[in-house]
Parts: C-alpha cells; sequence; structure tokens
C-alpha cells in the first residue's frame, strides 16, 4: 500500500479539489484579465494599467524599503540569537514568534493609535517641546508597519541559516585578519544567503500585496497596488476585468522577485560548496 | 572595540528591537483599562470595556463563526491532506513534482491573489445559476477558501514524516500477516499522526488569523478579523483593546502549554532512552 499503485488512488479528491480550486481559479484570472465584461478579448485592461503606474511604483518601492529595513534590523537579531545555548534559543525565539500569533489587523491598529496626532508618540514628545510631528497617513507609517509586521519573518530565516555557522568559521576568520567589516561581507553574510533570500520574500511578497497597512496608516493618499485590487472587486470602482489585470502584473512581479532572490539563493550555496 | 562592549552593545539592540515587537502591544493592554475613550491619556482604571466586549453581539457571533469555520475546514483539509501525501508518495517522480508545485501556488501566491482568485470563480458559478437566487457567498465560499489555503500546509507538514519512514517495517507488518490495510492502519498511521496533528493545529491558526482570503469571499458573513476590521473602520472603541489583551493572554497561555507538554514528552523520552541503554547495557 505504501508504494502500491492502488493506493494512488487517496490523492484523487485532492487532486480534483486542486483542479477546481487552485488551477481553475487562475486560469479564470487570466481570462478575465484578458476580455470586457461582456466576454471579448481586449488588451485594454493590461493597457489601462499604465494610468496607474505611479500607484505600482509607489508599492515597489515601499515594500522594497520595507525590505531593506527589515534585513538590516534583522541580520544582527538572527546573529544574536543563532550564538544563544540551545534552551535560551528556544525561549528567545519564541518571544521573536509571540507577536506574529497576535492578529496583524490588532498590531497595525495598536500604531494608528500611537501615530496619531494626539497619540502616545506625540504626546511623550510634547514633553520636550517637540512637535505634533504628522506621522499618520503619511509613507513612512506605512513603511514602518510594513517593518513592524513583518520583521520576524525575516528574523526567523536569518536565525535559522545562522545557526549553520560553526563559531571556528568565525574564529578562522579573526586568526586570519579578518576586522569586523570582512567578517561580515565575506563570512557572515555569504554563509546566509539563503536565509536572506527567504527572508526577502517573506518580507517583500506581502508588503508589496498588502491593502490593510496602507489603509490604516497611509490614509488616503498612499494606495498601493493591493488597494486598488481591493477597489475593483469589492470597492466604489467594480471592475473585476481591470482587478484581474491588476492581480495578472502583481502576480508577475512577485514571480520575478522569486525568480531573483532564488537565483541568489543558488549562487551563493555553490559559492559555500 | 573589545569583546565586552560589542557584546554589551549587542544585548542593548536585541532588547532594543524586542521592545519596538513589544511596546504597541503592551500600549494596547494598559488602555484596555483606561476609564475614558482617550488612547493617550490614562485617566482611571477601570473595566468596563471588556464587560462591553463580552456583551457585544458582533464579536461574540464573529468569534462562533471563527471557530467553527476553523475546526470544519481544519478536519477536511487534514484528512484530505493526508490522504493526498499518501497518494502522492506512491506516484511518478514527474507526477509528484508537478502536484508539488501546484501545491505550492497557494502558499507562495500573495493572499490577495488567492482571494481574488477563488472570489471569481464563485462569481462565474453564480452566473451559470450554482447557488440559486441567496447566491453562493457565504459559509460554502468560506469553507471551500479555508480548506484550499490549508491543505497544502498538511501535504508539506506531512510528507517528510511518511518518506522518513522505514519501508521495512510496513514490509514486516505484511510478513507478519497483517493486510495491507491493517499494516497501514496500525503501523504506518500511529507513526505519523504526530505530523498530522501538528498539521491540523496549523491549519486551526492559519483559519482563524486569515483576513485577506475571507475578507474577499465572506459574502455577508463576518469572521473575527473581519469583525475586528470593520471595527478599527468605524469610530474609536477601546473594545478593540480589550479584545487584544484577551487574545494575547488566550495566545500566550497556549504557547506556555504546548511548551510545557513538549519539554515534558522530551523528558519522558530520555528517561525511557536512558531506561533502555542501562537495560541494554545490563543484558550485555
Amino acid at each position: 500500500m505504501l508504494k502500491s499503485k492502488s493506493s494512488r488512488w487517496l490523492a484523487g479528491p485532492y487532486l480534483v479539489w486542486m483542479a477546481a480550486f487552485i488551477v481553475v481559479p487562475l486560469i479564470i484570472v487570466i481570462y478575465y484579465a484578458l476580455t470586457t465584461s461582456d466576454g471579448a478579448f481586449t488588451l485594454a485592461n493590461l493597457t489601462q494599467i499604465g494610468r496607474y503606474t505611479s500607484v505600482f511604483v509607489r508599492s515597489l518601492i515601499l515594500a522594497a524599503e520595507a525590505t531593506v529595513l527589515c534585513l538590516v534590523l534583522a541580520f544582527p537579531v538572527g546573529y544574536f540569537l543563532s550564538r544563544l545555548r540551545a534552551n535560551k534559543q528556544h525561549i528567545m525565539l519564541m518571544i521573536v514568534m509571540l507577536p506574529m500569533w497576535m492578529n496583524f489587523l490588532l498590531r497595525t491598529y495598536a500604531w494608528m493609535t500611537l501615530l496619531e496626532k494626539n497619540g502616545l508618540i506625540n504626546r511623550f514628545l510634547g514633553l520636550f517641546g517637540i512637535g505634533p510631528l504628522n506621522m499618520i497617513n503619511t509613507s513612512g507609517a506605512v513603511v514602518l508597519g510594513m517593518v513592524y509586521n513583518y520583521l520576524p519573518y525575516m528574523i526567523l530565516p536569518l536565525y535559522t541559516a545562522m545557526t549553520k555557522i560553526d563559531d571556528s568559521v568565525i574564529e578562522a576568520a579573526q586568526d586570519l585578519g579578518c576586522n569586523v567589516f570582512h567578517i561580515l561581507t565575506k563570512v557572515l553574510i555569504p554563509l546566509t544567503g539563503p536565509g536572506i533570500a527567504t527572508g526577502i520574500t517573506q518580507v517583500f511578497v506581502p508588503s508589496v500585496s498588502t491593502f490593510i497597512i496602507s489603509r490604516m496608516l497611509g490614509g488616503g493618499s498612499n494606495l498601493l497596488i493591493g488597494d486598488l485590487i481591493e477597489l475593483q472587486f469589492l470597492g466604489n470602482s467594480y471592475n473585476l476585468n481591470l482587478g484581474s489585470a491588476m492581480s495578472l502584473v502583481l502576480m508577475v512581479i512577485v514571480l520575478l522577485c522569486m525568480s531573483f532572490t532564488s537565483s541568489f539563493d543558488e549562487s551563493e550555496m555553490e559559492g559555500v560548496m | 572595540m573589545n569583546k565586552r562592549t560589542s557584546k554589551i552593545l549587542m544585548r542593548t539592540y536585541v532588547i532594543l528591537i524586542f521592545c519596538f515587537l513589544y511596546l504597541p502591544i503592551a500600549v494596547m493592554i494598559a488602555f484596555s483599562f483606561n476609564e475614558s475613550k482617550s488612547r493617550a491619556v490614562f485617566t482611571g482604571f477601570t473595566l468596563d470595556w471588556y464587560k462591553s466586549l463580552f456583551h457585544n453581539e458582533m464579536i461574540l457571533s464573529s468569534l462562533a463563526l471563527s471557530l467553527v469555520l476553523a475546526l470544519v475546514s481544519s478536519v477536511v483539509a487534514t484528512v484530505l491532506g493526508t490522504l493526498a501525501t499518501i497518494g502522492i508518495n506512491s506516484m511518478s517522480r514527474n507526477s509528484q513534482l508537478i502536484i508539488n508545485n501546484i501545491s505550492y501556488v497557494p502558499v507562495v501566491n500573495p493572499e490577495i491573489i488567492t482571494g481574488v482568485s477563488l472570489m471569481l470563480l464563485f462569481v462565474m458559478a453564480q452566473t451559470f445559476g450554482i447557488g440559486g437566487e441567496g447566491g453562493l457567498f457565504g459559509w460554502p465560499t468560506l469553507l471551500i477558501a479555508h480548506i484550499t489555503f490549508n491543505v497544502p500546509y498538511v501535504i508539506f507538514n506531512v510528507s517528510p514524516k511518511l518518506r522518513q519512514l522505514d519501508p521495512s517495517i510496513y514490509n514486516a507488518a505484511l510478513d507478519l500477516g497483517c493486510t495491507p490495510r491493517q499494516a497501514f492502519i496500525k503501523v504506518i498511521l500511529p507513526q505519523l499522526t504526530p505530523a498530522i496533528l501538528s498539521a491540523f493545529l496549523i491549519c486551526l491558526t492559519y483559519s482563524i488569523d486569515d483576513f485577506m482570503i475571507s475578507y474577499f469571499n465572506s459574502g455577508t458573513m463576518q469572521t473575527l478579523p473581519i469583525a475586528i476590521y470593520s471595527m478599527t473602520r468605524k469610530k474609536v472603541s477601546p473594545e478593540i483593546n480589550a479584545l487584544s489583551a484577551v487574545m494575547f493572554c488566550v495566545i500566550l497561555t497556549i504557547i506556555l502549554v504546548s511548551n510545557y507538554l513538549d519539554s515534558r514528552s522530551y523528558k519522558k523520552n530520555q528517561t525511557a532512552i536512558r531506561k533502555a541503554m542501562s537495560e541494554e547495557g545490563g543484558r550485555a
């Protein structure tokens, strides 16, 4: 039964499910993207997206900013965690992961109240005679929301990759005359390559496709791709065909991002071998 | 810079990052006890927001929906996924590769794409008259959507375990007179149980936590995350703070308990191993 032909049938229900609810929906997205509301073939939906170039560019830039910030912030944390004793590592990982278990709407809402005009941060700054600063409804607030929500997704893969680096490798580099900067660029970063690649996709993909963070922290002036898509499907500018075309473009962006990081991942692995 | 100062710097930095991760949550919990609706000035202690939270019809009904939905979709996804794993395992390498790659799609695709693609499918089904006059959106679409994004997690959790199993154990069971079905139920399944259980738990948490995919496929129904979303869109209500505090405590309890159970079973295992080894030694 383990390897027998008859047990293949056990996968049958799932294969039907997979075809109906994974493959067919994606084909329907492509179909809608290439047709008018009457079902006639058109490329107008895709060319219309040109009007929203600024939104797409903004999404890419903000998501890239958030990803870079996460990488920079998470790198030392991952290193620190990976050098702890095993039992301590376990507790510290729990501490990193605990906020991730909170619903991300609640986490984003927390920042909404903190960044308000008369929110806690402005009150605090007011004690020193600063402000009130205009923090909410800015692109900075959106990036902050992305970094806050997805930082653990960067810390975890970095940490996992770094646990495989032996202390003696770093010591050897030191003995051979590397300074801190060279240890970082020649030893730590190359050896963490696969972790960096995973972390980048895990932060970039949700950041570039979010609509909650931009809506809650960015006000109306910081629309992202996600907001555009949501508006076409459930919002005021109901247009399933245009929304599908946008989804298609978003999928292409994500695929490009992943092929970029995975190529980076492989070349780093070869370097290690 | 000597080793000691760099160590202190590192520690300070990590503590700062932890503060960054936890301060917003701490502030929310603190203000859930605030008497006034202000989110910046603490005027006095009260438990009123908890009281009104537990009398909030919308929150309670959405919580009930989320729990039932999570339970049903996780059970279905676990069964479907486990069967699929066994079936896929006995296929040729090429078909395995294709199926696994397709199963990866909902995992790596942005959630919003999974959400809208399913929505389009249901919209299309409605135009063909499926779902009748009331339309399809609601309980059936939510259930289908949740099962769809949960099954791949079951497959990717159980299949490594299945591949690690020693096939000779199964063959031994056959040699000792088991039918293939018996061998599977009595020998293989018990060894997969921990992986299946953990897959089930992962499904539960994903399902309860999901907002994006449910949002596009819920019709007028409200799961807990959708209810939270509509609360954040409306006027300020400290009930959200109270809800966050409650959820944080629930999550913390679950993690502590599961950790405690883990470490206990680990210790149990260690003692069992030690005992077995000493017996082995005695025999030798």
